[in-house]
Formats: C-alpha cells, structure tokens, sequence
C-alpha cells in the first residue's frame, strides 16, 4: 500500500508538473489577449519531432536546447504575422485561427514523419532506475523530468515576480489598454509572452516524448487535458493552473493505479448496490478503467459549481 | 501644445465625434465640458489613439493621429482613465514602477515627488492598488501617469465620486501639476471646479464644440450654460 502511495504521488507529481509546463503558457496568453490557443499542444507535439529529429544528428542534450528554442520562434511568427493580423476580427476569428493552425501541425508532423509513433528513446546517460522502494524502481528520467519542470516553474515565478518585464505583463493580463497608454509596447509584449509559452510547450514535448510517446496524436491526448487544466484553476490564473495541473495530474495517477471496481469503492464508503439491479455491469467497471474521464467529470463539476474556477476571477 | 482639428470619432458603425476643434498650450489647463454622452471621453481617448478616429491631431508641431497608444504614449501624453484602472494586484510601488516608460532616462518626478504630495500613498506603498479607497486610487493612478514625465495630461473626470474634500486636494493638485510646465487637458463634471482652475474651457454638445472661451466668458453666457451644461 505504502509502494502503491509513493509511486502514485511521485508520478502524479511528474505528470502534474509536465501540465504546468503547458498550462502556464495557455493561461497567460488567454489572460492578455483572450485567445484561447488550440494550437498549444500542437507546439507541444512539435518539440517532441524537433527533438527526435535533432537528436539524431546532434544528440539529446543539444536538442533539448535548440528544439524549445526553434518552436519559441514559430510561435512569435504565428502570434507576429498570423494572429495579431486576425485580432481586429474579434475573438471568433482567433479562436477559428488557432484551431487551424492546431490542424495544419497535425497534418504537417504527418506528412515529414508519417503516422506510426516515432522511436524517441530515453538518453542513455539517465537510462537506469534511481532508486528502489521495495519491488519497484523510480526511472531517473522521470527525476530529470521533475528538475526541469521545477526550475521551469522557478523560472516563471522570478520573472513574473521580480522583474520589470514581469510587472508588465501581469498588469497587461487585466489592463492590457491602460498598460500601452503608459507607454509600454504591449503588441510586443503578446508576442514574446506567446513565443515563450510556445517554448514551453516544446521542452514539455522534449521531455515528455519519450516517455508519453511520440505520435500525431499525441497533441490531442494532452491538449484536452490542458484545457481541462486551465479551466479548473480559473482561466488567467498562474496560481491556478499550477494548482490544478497537479491536482488532475496526481488525481489521474492514483485512479489509474488503482484496481478496485467502482461498486467496490462504493462499498468502502458504506453505499452498497443491490447485485441485482439494471445498472449492475456498470458498477463492475474498476476505478482505472474511468481514469481517462475523471478530469472531464471534475471539468463539468466545476463549470457547475463554479464557472469561474478555483482561482480565476472571470466566468469561462 | 496640442493642436486638434476637425476630429472624427467611431466605435464601430456609430459615428461619435463630427469635427472636433480644440487647442492645448503650454502649461495651461484647459476643460472639456459638457453632459453626460456628448463625447468629451471619446475626444481625448481619440486623441490617446485608442479610438477609431480620422482628422488631424497635431502634437509638439507632429502629426498623430491614427498612431497606436504605446508610441503616441512615449511623445509625451499621459491619459487618466475614468475608471482609474489600477492594476488591482499590484503594489502601490510597482503600479508607479509602471508608469515609468524608459528606466535609463528618469524624468522630472520621482516616487519621492509623489510620496511627499501624498503621504497617503507612502503608508500604502506595499499594499496592492486595488485595496486603496477611491480617493486614494485617483491618486495612484494621476501619479502613476506622472512618473511617465509627461507633457500634456489628459484626466477623465478627476473628481468623480470623491468627497468634496478630496476634491479639493485633487484640484490644488492639477494646479500644481501645471505650475511645472505639464499641460493639463480635464474632462470635468463640476463646473465650480472647472472654472476655478482651468485657463480656458471648452462645451461640447452633440459632437461638437459648441462653446470656447476663458471661465469668465462662460459665466456670463448663460444662454450657452442652459443650453449645453444644465440638467
């Protein structure tokens, strides 16, 4: 019991903080511009390939440098040459801009690499199990996954918290008209914000890559997840992405370990279920077999019971 | 200073401003008057550049209009919005941190400059803006566009829903503000106020400026006050 806790905790951790790497990013471009960017996880998918390609020639190490760094740059270009264009059109059209742009990705990374998942390996420098805890090892990888998404987060807290720029862009989250008739340019400020949280995205799909696979579809998998995400904690909100992301990453880690059936779970609590009755099949479904919906079910909870999410202040 | 002519204004298909014509000197202050809807708010959002807007603004001999907000902004205009806009998370500091356009260039005022006008602000320097009471937030916010070392200040209804003697304070403030060299450019409610400070005034009616002249002009028109200023 005490194996299955740790594990679960430890992985949910790693799998929650991955989130925040991609949520960060969508959150604070929906907070200024309000964009709800659909083609987020594409630039999450996109590090992966990058990555994987790079690293054939260059190695792991530098790729997960340069592949962040290269996808950061198409985002600016998006945001500078696409969506700054598309703005005057009201949010309709952004929101049908990012959902094409997510579409021709897809169909891109398809075309150069085809359809069958790509072999992105593990390096073997962080190829073995750090630890042991009775039966079970703790891969190194999935530590390094942890130091990066950590220093990540460290990274946004400095720069949001302690520097000018930062100041900047809070203030342009909820008064983006008042901060440019302060003088500062905020049409740059959506860029860079934007190619960062791109970047982002991709060193989350640099690290993921291996170990959630490679694959055209793996945009979409993780994509809903992270819209899952933001609209938990609360559209715009830092705070509140960084909360859900490890509340749905740790929630899903846990169900998925576990091997209880639901009627089961049920009867722990005291709520017992007539053998008999119509709904019997469903209450022999276990807990791991509706992992994969649990984020939806909180999603549609908190859209009831508070729209605004845990730490937004607007309604989604 | 400021030179607008035959200034038009839209927000979307609604045409707000027909030709609008005023002029702004240095270190005057000059008021905006008029009812509620005329346009004396879109007037000088247009002028700021974040208004649709077709005619001519000319500033420090420039041509502006139709430039975005962030350049017309680091020419040398300052704008106080109506509804303050204070960025309510931040920091008394940090939001006058924001006003501030070029760090390597400081200019005429200081954060000591402002914390010596209002003690007020000083005592609430690491409390976030959006605690502070409505005086204290006008304040903030005709500070905050201060440290952005402007040359002319356009202020959206300074006094609205202060108490009379915060009003007073806001007033001895715009006066000297001017007293420095800062043009000032008032969208103004209260009449008495208005005509106590400003050099010259302006009525609008309709779109239009209807009415131009020093207070004096405007108290003995009271054909002109009927018509466009009374309820």
């Amino acid at each position: 019991m005490f194996q299955l806790i740790f594990f679960s905790l430890l992985n949910g951790l790693v799998y929650g903080m991955l989130l925040f790497m991609l949520s960060s990013g969508l959150t604070l471009i929906f907070g200024m511009m309000g964009v709800l960017n659909f083609a987020h996880a594409s630039f999450y998918m996109l590090g992966a390939y990058f990555a994987f390609t790079l690293g054939l020639h260059i190695g792991f190490w530098p790729a997960l440098v340069i592949a962040p760094v290269l996808v950061g740059l198409l985002g600016a270009l998006v945001e500078r040459q696409g969506l700054r264009r598309v703005h005057g059109f009201g949010h309709i059209a952004e929101l049908i801009f990012t959902f094409g742009v997510a579409i021709l990705i897809e169909e891109v990374v398809q075309l150069v690499w085809g359809r069958p998942a790509k072999s992105y390996q593990v390096p073997v420098l962080l190829d073995f199990p750090l630890f042991r805890v009775m039966s079970s090892s703790f891969p190194a990888y999935k530590a390094f996954m942890l130091v990066v998404a950590v220093a990540i987060f460290a990274f946004i807290f400095v720069i949001l918290t302690r520097t000018r720029a930062g100041l900047i862009i809070q203030a342009s989250l909820t008064h983006p008209g008042m901060v440019a008739m302060l003088g500062h340019n905020v049409p740059r400020v959506f860029m860079v914000v934007f190619g960062i949280g791109s970047a982002l995205a991709a060193l989350a799909g640099v690290i993921a890559g291996p170990v959630l696979g490679t694959f055209p579809g793996m945009a979409q998998v993780l994509g809903s997840i992270v819209f899952v995400v933001v609209v938990i904690g609360g559209l715009g909100s830092l705070t509140g992405a960084f909360v859900a992301s490890l509340l749905i990453g740790i929630v899903q880690t846990f169900a998925v370990a576990m091997d209880v059936s639901v009627g089961g779970a049920l009867a722990a609590v005291g709520v017992h279920v007539n053998p008999g009755s119509a709904l019997h099949d469903l209450w022999k479904v276990t807990i791991a077999q509706v992992a994969p919906i649990l984020p939806y079910v909180l999603l549609v909870l908190m859209l009831i019971v508070r729209p605004t999410g845990l730490f937004g202040t607007r309604e989604t | 200073m400021l030179a607008v002519a035959d200034l038009h204004a839209f927000y979307g298909k609604s045409h707000i401003l027909h030709g609008v014509t005023l002029m702004v000197g240095e270190g005057e202050i000059v008021s905006l008057l008029g009812r509620n809807g005329v346009g004396r708010s879109t007037t000088i959002k247009a002028i700021m550049g974040d208004v649709h807007a077709a005619g001519s603004v000319r500033f420090r001999d420039e041509e502006i209009c139709g430039l975005p907000p962030y350049v017309i902004a680091r020419k040398g205009l300052g704008y106080v919005p109506e509804n303050r806009d204070i960025f309510p998370t931040l920091t008394v500091r940090q939001n006058l941190l924001l006003g501030v356009k070029n760090t390597r260039r400081p200019g005429r005022w200081t954060m000591d400059d402002m914390f010596e006008m209002f003690p007020a602000l000083r005592q609430r320097a690491d409390n976030p803006g959006g605690v502070l009471s409505g005086g204290e937030q006008q304040m903030l916010t005709i500070c905050r566009t201060l440290m952005g070392d402007p040359h002319l200040m356009m202020i959206d209804e300074p006094t609205e829903g202060l108490a009379p003697m915060l009003v007073t304070q806001v007033a001895d403030l715009l006066v000297r503000i001017a007293a420095r060299g800062v043009s000032i450019l008032i969208v103004e409610q209260k009449l008495t106020i208005a005509l106590n400070i400003s050099r010259r005034v302006y009525v609008m009616g309709h779109g239009r400026v209807v009415f131009e002249g020093t207070p004096d002009d405007l108290r003995r028109s009271d054909g002109v006050r009927k018509e466009w200023l009374e309820v």
